[in-house]
């Protein structure tokens, strides 16, 4: 039986998408429209009790939350597809270091840039370039340190590819797309190098392609 | 005998005390790095080769440095398997997606809400800084829907990944300390039936009493 993701539409739900299919790992989608409020019905709130997407149902497990998810099945076809978590112990240290630069650090802010700018005008807001100066400054100081690690080292953890890295690119897609904040990834060489690297491999535009979003 | 490790930051520190909390927990012997904050030590180019966001903690054995508390955590549990708590951080993998999926709840849903109180409640009087009473209001709220959904999942489980104490309750205990202490927000948690005595049961766990005795003393 396949792996079911819930909203797929969705940013956080493609770190699961682009995951899987580097693993090779089946799955289908189960849509969940956040506009129509789909995510507070009930019967989901079971799956997900804060009401967020993505949710995995895998025959009677289930499990939240995209980092854990992800985690979850590059740990369990660690034999399968592209090795996510790196070969050691160590490297895998510096997998889940990155990985928490991401989810403590880059993801905030960028988060803050794409509800106000991308999703907005959807609230009825019209995005005060004011009210995001702050976030964009944070984004840049993170995004500086990037820079000077990828002039070190190929990819964040090391020379592979990881969880680390792919776990940025469902909201830098944002970034680079109608946002008007691509020059954020241009100004900095080694960063958008890394950009085109990770957003060009088949797993993510195999993404793109079936579930464009809002991108 | 390998020499102990190093963790770089003060015991005051919330992310310092996760690491400490973890390393005690795994008997695993360390050695605690002053970082003068007051005085910028942490922004100084020597840390900032080992810490590049100027932040702590940080930590090192003979073979890595590594930072993010929760990443230090998860690579402690790997490298000491063996040793201490072994329930931490579980080999099985059901049980540690569990851990991991409350260890991400806590990163993602808990802490930016606590840490914005922590801060706000107990650490802007100390430095002179004007609390932000929107804050405070707003963050207060968004507290407050996190404790009703770990109410509702403490109720059927023990503690958050299931029976046993794991790295997604400890990952709580620095925040919810401050908050419940000097922040004055012990009845967000006492009023949750099972809150409280998921709380009472975690906080008076030897590791996390050790730690308290540390930041008292620095």
């Amino acid at each position: 039986m396949a792996v079911k993701v819930y909203g797929p539409d969705y940013a956080s739900p493609k770190r699961v998408l682009v995951c899987l299919i580097e693993k090779g790992v089946e799955f289908e989608t189960v849509p969940i429209d956040l506009f129509k409020g789909e995510h507070k019905a009930p019967e989901f709130l079971k799956l997900q009790p804060f009401g967020s997407v993505p949710v995995i149902q895998d025959g009677d497990y289930t499990l939240f939350e995209s980092r854990a998810i992800i985690r979850y099945y590059a740990e369990k076809y660690k034999h399968q597809g592209t090795d996510l978590l790196g070969k050691t112990i160590e490297e895998r240290g510096l997998v889940e270091q990155w990985l928490e630069v991401e989810a403590q650090s880059f993801h905030p802010p960028i988060f803050d840039l794409v509800l106000k700018i991308v999703f907005g005008p959807f609230l009825g807001l019209t995005p005060d370039p004011k009210l995001f100066k702050e976030s964009e400054d944070k984004l840049c100081v993170v995004l500086d340190i990037y820079e000077e690690r990828l002039s070190k080292s190929k990819y964040l953890a090391g020379d592979f590819v990881s969880l680390a890295d792919l776990s940025h690119l469902p909201f830098t897609q944002y970034l680079v797309g109608k946002m008007g904040k691509e020059y954020l990834i241009r100004d900095r060489k080694n960063v958008s190098a890394w950009w085109d690297d990770i957003s060009s491999r088949p797993s993510w535009k195999k993404v793109l392609e079936l579930w464009p979003g809002l991108y | 005998m390998a020499a102990p490790v190093k963790v770089y930051g003060p015991p005051l520190s919330t992310a310092v005390s996760r690491v400490l909390a973890c390393l005690l927990e795994k008997d695993v012997e360390f050695q605690l790095v002053p970082v003068n904050m007051a005085k910028g030590e942490h922004k100084n180019p020597d840390y900032l080769k080992i810490q590049p966001f100027g932040q702590v903690p940080a930590f090192q054995d003979e073979s890595i440095t590594i930072f993010e508390s929760r990443a230090i955590c998860r690579y402690i549990c790997e490298k000491y398997a063996d040793r201490g708590n072994k329930n931490l951080y579980s080999m099985n993998p059901l049980v540690k997606a569990s851990i991991e999926q409350w260890l991400e709840a806590e990163g993602q849903s808990y802490n930016p809400p606590s840490s914005t109180l922590v801060f706000q409640l107990a650490f802007a009087p100390r430095m002179n800084i004007k609390q932000d009473e929107a804050q405070i209001k707003l963050n207060d709220q968004k507290l407050l829907k996190v404790l009703d959904v770990y109410d509702q999942r403490l109720e059927s489980s023990r503690f958050l990944a299931g029976d046993e104490f794991t790295l997604a309750d400890l990952s709580h205990l620095p925040n919810t300390h401050y908050l419940v202490s000097v922040g004055n927000r012990g009845e967000a948690f006492s009023s949750r039936k099972n809150v409280d005595r998921w709380w009472n049961e975690i906080s008076s766990r030897d590791s996390w009493k050790k730690v308290v005795e540390m930041q008292k003393s620095k």
